[in-house]
């Protein structure tokens, strides 16, 4: 998977570039109020004594801006669809590891006990994409507000770099992604997909569509069929979310959709563009066609991508 | 007695005096769990080999306010972060050490920009910018700096 940020067009990131502008977080609310408690506990582990931040009008060491805003492990409240989607889309290209390498904060006003913050964050900027000693990512840059009753307390500029590891051992040692079956009556799909078109079977005895490619018709027996080209949109009727067992080519957890085309067969395929926990019955999709590479050799897959807006 | 702690006056070109971080295991932990960031690499060093890293590293957060911490305990509790901007490098992984250091860049009045390493065995964890507003001895009431 992490062959896709390594290699030809950045057309990834020309879709991630989409997001920059657009809001990260919207009236986040921190969990807590400032409090004494969190102070000390930050303080213990920093091992910071000073006298500014204990005892009647203590202040919250600046620094530990960011925390009154962090989700825990209760998740991110305020944290819009739009930053989901595109740490979605990098998760999906390979881009699964995240590290943090800038932070830049500003403190116009102390946070003392009691205050309790909100917090807005937009996406700044995305870059082109960057190897590192890591691996091969983008980094996101994103800039909240951070306020008490409506007064600025402080700005966090932030940046992450999400990224596809680099090891070339387990490279070489991920397992070949399966290979479809191909024989005489499935052949004329496989041609299709390779020319980047979907084709469903048709009866030439009763005219009803089939898939997937069989020898006959299902409903009226005719050996006889032809071919209409589908016309890629379609709607996700089924799915499952894959945990368990892990199977060697795929990372779990992903979601396997069964959609319904607009022409009215049903195909299983993956459905891309959203993080598999945000997959739903009905969610619009279009078909993609997605390459694939490995010592195997190259592979054409139709998958589905979400409608923008939707999601 | 406060204004014995807090005698540094920001003078530019200014050396600050080291501060060594040992980088425990428990440091990163806790300075992870204080600062609410539960990525599995911050405290599972099993989690953290399969992503690709030797073993668990301190989080941007702890960085952060060691950094705070650095320019505070140097100048004492009445100076007043302004700004605080840093770049990662090098991670912090359990049993190294981290070597802080810092020189005023430039002073405008009460505040000073100071620029500030930390450098440990692989390279350089952190580098740096702080602004910090150091009030005059005489602005500062007493009880204020020594309570």
């Amino acid at each position: 998977m992490s062959a896709e940020v390594s290699e030809g067009v950045d057309e990834l990131g020309a879709r991630l570039k989409a997001y920059e502008g657009r809001a990260a977080a919207v009236a986040g609310v921190g969990k807590d109020p400032v409090n004494a408690p969190m102070i000390r506990h930050w303080c213990e582990a920093m091992g910071d004594t000073s006298k500014a931040y204990r005892g009647p009008g203590a202040i919250a060491p600046p620094t530990m801006l960011q925390v009154w805003t962090m989700g825990g492990l209760s998740g991110h409240e305020g944290r819009t669809d739009a930053y989901d989607e595109l740490l979605g889309l990098l998760d999906e290209s390979g881009c699964t590891s995240v590290v943090a390498t800038d932070c830049e904060q500003e403190y116009p006003r102390p946070l003392r006990p009691g205050d309790e913050v909100t917090f807005d964050a937009v996406i700044e900027s995305v870059s082109d994409r960057k190897t590192t000693k890591l691996g091969t990512g983008y980094f996101v840059t994103t800039r909240m507000d951070v306020r008490v009753g409506g007064e600025l307390a402080g700005t966090h500029r932030f940046r992450i770099l999400k990224y596809a590891p680099a090891r070339r051992k387990s490279q070489a040692e991920r397992p070949r992604r399966p290979r479809p079956v191909v024989n005489r009556d499935t052949a004329g799909f496989w041609e299709g997909v390779a020319q980047h078109r979907l084709l469903i079977q048709r009866c030439t005895g009763c005219g009803t569509l089939r898939h997937p490619w069989l020898p006959g018709c299902n409903a009226c027996g005719c050996l006889d069929w032809d071919t209409v080209e589908a016309s890629g949109e379609g709607t996700v009727y089924s799915y499952v979310v894959m945990h368990h067992p892990p199977f060697p080519a795929f990372e779990p957890p992903y979601a396997v959709g069964l959609i319904e085309l607009a022409e009215g067969v049903r195909m299983v395929s993956n459905v891309v563009g959203v993080p598999y926990d945000k997959v739903r019955i009905g969610l619009p999709v279009r078909v993609e066609f997605r390459g694939y590479e490995d010592e195997e050799g190259a592979l054409v897959l139709p998958v589905f991508r979400v409608v923008e807006g939707e999601g | 007695m406060g204004s014995e702690t807090r005698a540094h006056r920001p003078v530019a070109g200014a050396e600050l005096p080291p501060l060594e971080i040992p980088i425990t295991r428990t440091l990163i932990v806790a300075g992870a769990i204080a600062s609410r960031d539960y990525q599995d690499v911050h405290h599972d060093a099993e989690l953290a080999r399969q992503k690709g890293s030797p073993d668990v590293f301190m989080n941007i957060l702890t960085t952060n306010g060691l950094v705070g911490r650095y320019i505070t305990d140097h100048f004492g509790p009445s100076a007043v972060l302004r700004k605080v901007a840093i770049r990662l490098g090098a991670p912090n992984y359990p049993g190294d050490t981290m070597v802080l250091t810092g020189r005023v860049e430039e002073v405008d009045g009460d505040t000073a920009t100071v620029r500030v390493v930390g450098a440990n065995a692989i390279g350089r964890h952190v580098t740096g910018t702080v602004t910090v507003s150091v009030p005059a001895p005489s602005a500062v009431s007493d009880g204020e700096a020594a309570s």
